[in-house]
């Protein structure tokens, strides 16, 4: 009997695969970035440690692990502590749905859409907690700031995931990505003929993902030449670097959904070569591509007002995605009337 | 923009009495530049109250220039604002030589006006690429630094210092400009040109950049007139005063230039002013590379020890942050009786406590970012 197929084995691989995945992902993207900042300013970036600085992270790491973890004397110690726990373990678990090529899913969930956006929503939780938790100034004003940037955001997202959801009809990932097969003009971001604005609510959804993982230009939690270090301002040591994996955690999770809801997930763009390690190699590379995207803005634009940033979602991107699943239901549903 | 104004002043009229708290914003902060400590007293996130306080970095120039003679006070004054330290030592040389009644040689005026053109762009690049870091964009102040490398490589080449310069002697220069040093402020004119271009493609024109400044912090010219602002701040206030037009020194009457004036008196014109000034300092530096002339560097006689006739000298230049005037009160001793140093960003900042009330944080930030602060300038 093969041993992959006993269940608790299987559990144990999917366990230590995604730990290490978000790890090296937390690790080495923070590496990527610090190159590609580096490349974008004209400056090499980290390249002391190791060959390039590959080895920069793991000095990073040890620097970050050999700090005390300080809990300030006033903060609500309990509190402190859970948040950067808390903060880390949504993106973990969302990963456990994500299909990574058409065999490689750790669980296969019918709900799988429903779940990654239920626990998605957690991370907001955790940031403001340890804001609050900090007793700080500056962490209680970027506390508040991230409650009020995610209620703006999650409900332009949660609008485009609703159109999405009515164009494939199911929320299980895996059959969302089945459904793109055969080539990119396949996907879900070129199907102009079920929503003449899929792209528009493509980008609106990576607009709400920067915003909801709290990336430049939206880096109002953070913001810090206003806010010092935001809500983690008394977090030190390995509590700070918690915080920092799950930013990047949650990068990953965001371009994940991206990439599975609008580019075809492991599909190929040329319509064959999808399966198995092809898949995963389609998939990564379109997960990279996005996440570079993301650095590239950050480094790129400066931070935009906070009121600016709520007009935004109020004002354009919530009014644009209704209207984006209103014409989605028309276009599916007006065959219905010449039948 | 309006809409959101009156929800603040309708919220701070609301809540005035009660739920404020204090935010010590400082001395050490990263939008402080330095050792600026702002005491804020904030409803949420608007600004009720903000009271920069200063003194951090105080290192009583004025006193060290009571007591030592006017050449050992001289280095001094390249320490005053560390960014702009040609026109500073500009300001202290020229009111000896106006006390002394020293005639510099025509060679040493279009030199001055060479270099301090050049300190003036590389401070305004510093500004230009902290103001962006201030508003969260880190890219721009590596841009910056790379063409303000080149200003700082000529300068290094013609006097040896990268910073603080003390270039300019009384009565002249520490040494003459060669030949290198002109030919390469020629090329850097023509390096610098589609640069400025470049920074007007990346940043000006940024939507989310003419967003953060368009509007915010708008100071009206007779506040700047109140408080002495001077130099870009109130040149984005519509007024045209720039001391090298207003009280001409050197050679800037032989030379032509603008006066870039915005009449918007928001952030985004005192941003546009600066870019602008880059520009014709650039045009000025090519005017008086034309028709620098030849001869002597430093004036025929000038006393080892200097001894100005007992009176009352002043002498204004235009530096990077506004009008710095140098006053020497002299009761014909080999030290002054007074010096008085009239820094622009002490005055520039002044007007802080009034202008930031009822503004949101990072609105404030943004102002404090136009107003191109140096810590030291204001303490002196």
């Amino acid at each position: 009997m093969n041993l992959l197929e006993l269940e608790p084995i299987r559990v144990l691989l999917y366990l230590v695969g995604i730990c290490a995945f978000v790890g090296g992902n937390a690790a080495y993207l923070v590496l990527a970035e610090r190159k590609g900042a580096g490349r974008i300013q004209r400056r090499p970036g980290p390249n002391e440690a190791g060959w390039a600085g590959i080895l920069q992270p793991i000095a990073d790491g040890i620097k970050l692990l050999a700090k005390q973890v300080m809990v300030p004397p006033g903060t609500d110690s309990l509190l402190f502590r859970a948040a950067p726990l808390m903060v880390m373990a949504p993106p973990l678990m969302c990963l456990a749905t994500i299909p990574f090529s058409d065999t490689l899913v750790a669980r296969n969930l019918n709900i799988g859409l429903l779940f990654v956006f239920s626990f998605g929503s957690i991370n907001v939780m955790a940031l403001m907690l340890g804001g609050w938790a900090s007793r700080n100034k500056y962490a209680i004003i970027s506390a508040a700031r991230v409650v009020s940037q995610s209620v703006a955001y999650e409900i332009p997202m949660l609008l485009v995931v609703i159109t999405m959801l009515m164009v494939a009809g199911t929320m299980n990932l895996q059959e969302i990505i089945v459904q793109q097969a055969g080539g990119f003009w396949h996907w879900n971001l070129f199907k102009v003929w079920v929503n003449p604005l899929m792209p528009v609510t493509f980008v609106i959804f990576f607009i709400c993902m920067l915003a909801e993982t709290n990336r430049a230009p939206f880096d109002m939690a953070e913001a810090e030449s206003e806010l010092v270090a935001g809500a983690f301002t008394e977090y030190g040591g390995m509590g700070f670097g918690v915080f920092f994996m799950a930013e990047y955690a949650n990068i990953v999770v965001g371009c994940c959904l991206a990439t599975i809801l609008f580019l075809g997930g492991w599909q190929s763009p040329i319509g064959v070569l999808s399966g198995g390690f092809w898949g995963l190699g389609w998939f990564l590379l379109k997960l990279y591509a996005l996440i570079f995207t993301v650095i590239w803005i950050r480094w790129t634009f400066p931070r935009t007002q906070f009121y600016s940033l709520l007009n935004l979602s109020w004002k354009i991107l919530i009014p644009i995605s209704l209207v984006t699943l209103l014409l989605t239901g028309v276009v599916m549903k007006l065959p219905l009337l010449f039948r | 923009m309006t809409a959101t104004k009156d929800i603040a002043a309708a919220a701070l009229a609301e809540h005035a009495p009660h739920e404020t708290f204090t935010l010590n914003l400082g001395p050490q902060h990263p939008a402080a530049h330095g050792v600026l400590r702002v005491l804020m007293t904030m409803d949420g996130e608007w600004i009720q109250r903000a009271e920069p306080i200063i003194g951090y970095i105080h290192r009583m120039h004025e006193k060290m220039g009571e007591n030592r003679t006017y050449a050992k006070f001289l280095p001094n004054t390249s320490r005053i604002d560390y960014l702009s330290a040609m026109h500073y030592t500009h300001a202290f040389v020229g009111a000896v030589e106006r006390a002394a009644k020293i005639e510099v040689p025509a060679r040493t005026e279009y030199i001055r006006v060479i270099t301090s053109e050049l300190n003036r762009i590389s401070s305004h690049m510093v500004w230009w690429g902290a103001l962006l870091l201030d508003l969260g964009g880190f890219t721009p102040i590596l841009y910056a630094f790379d063409d303000r490398e080149k200003i700082l490589d000529l300068l290094e080449g013609l006097c040896g210092a990268r910073l603080t310069y003390c270039y300019y002697r009384f009565g002249g220069l520490s040494n003459d400009a060669d030949d290198a040093f002109l030919k390469g402020t020629r090329d850097f004119v023509k390096h610098m040109q589609p640069r400025l271009q470049m920074y007007r493609d990346l940043v000006t024109d940024n939507v989310i950049l003419r967003k953060r400044l368009t509007g915010i912090g708008p100071i009206s010219a007779d506040i700047c007139r109140k408080y002495g602002a001077t130099g870009p701040v109130i040149r984005g206030s519509g007024v045209a005063y720039d001391v090298r037009r207003a009280e001409p020194y050197s050679v800037y009457p032989q030379l032509q230039f603008k006066i870039p004036t915005y009449t918007e008196c928001d952030s985004m014109a005192r941003y546009l002013v600066r870019m602008d000034e880059m520009e014709q300092s650039l045009h000025i530096i090519e005017q008086a590379l034309d028709q620098i002339p030849a001869g002597p560097f430093m004036a025929a006689k000038v006393p080892r020890v200097l001894k100005l006739p007992a009176g009352d000298t002043c002498y204004a230049v235009e530096a990077a942050r506004g009008r710095f005037m140098v006053r020497i009160v002299s009761d014909g001793k080999d030290q002054p009786y007074r010096v008085k140093l009239r820094a622009p960003s002490f005055s520039n900042l002044s007007l802080f406590e009034e202008t930031s009330k009822g503004m949101i944080l990072p609105d404030a930030l943004a102002m404090m970012g136009s107003l191109d602060l140096v810590i030291p300038d204001i303490d002196r």
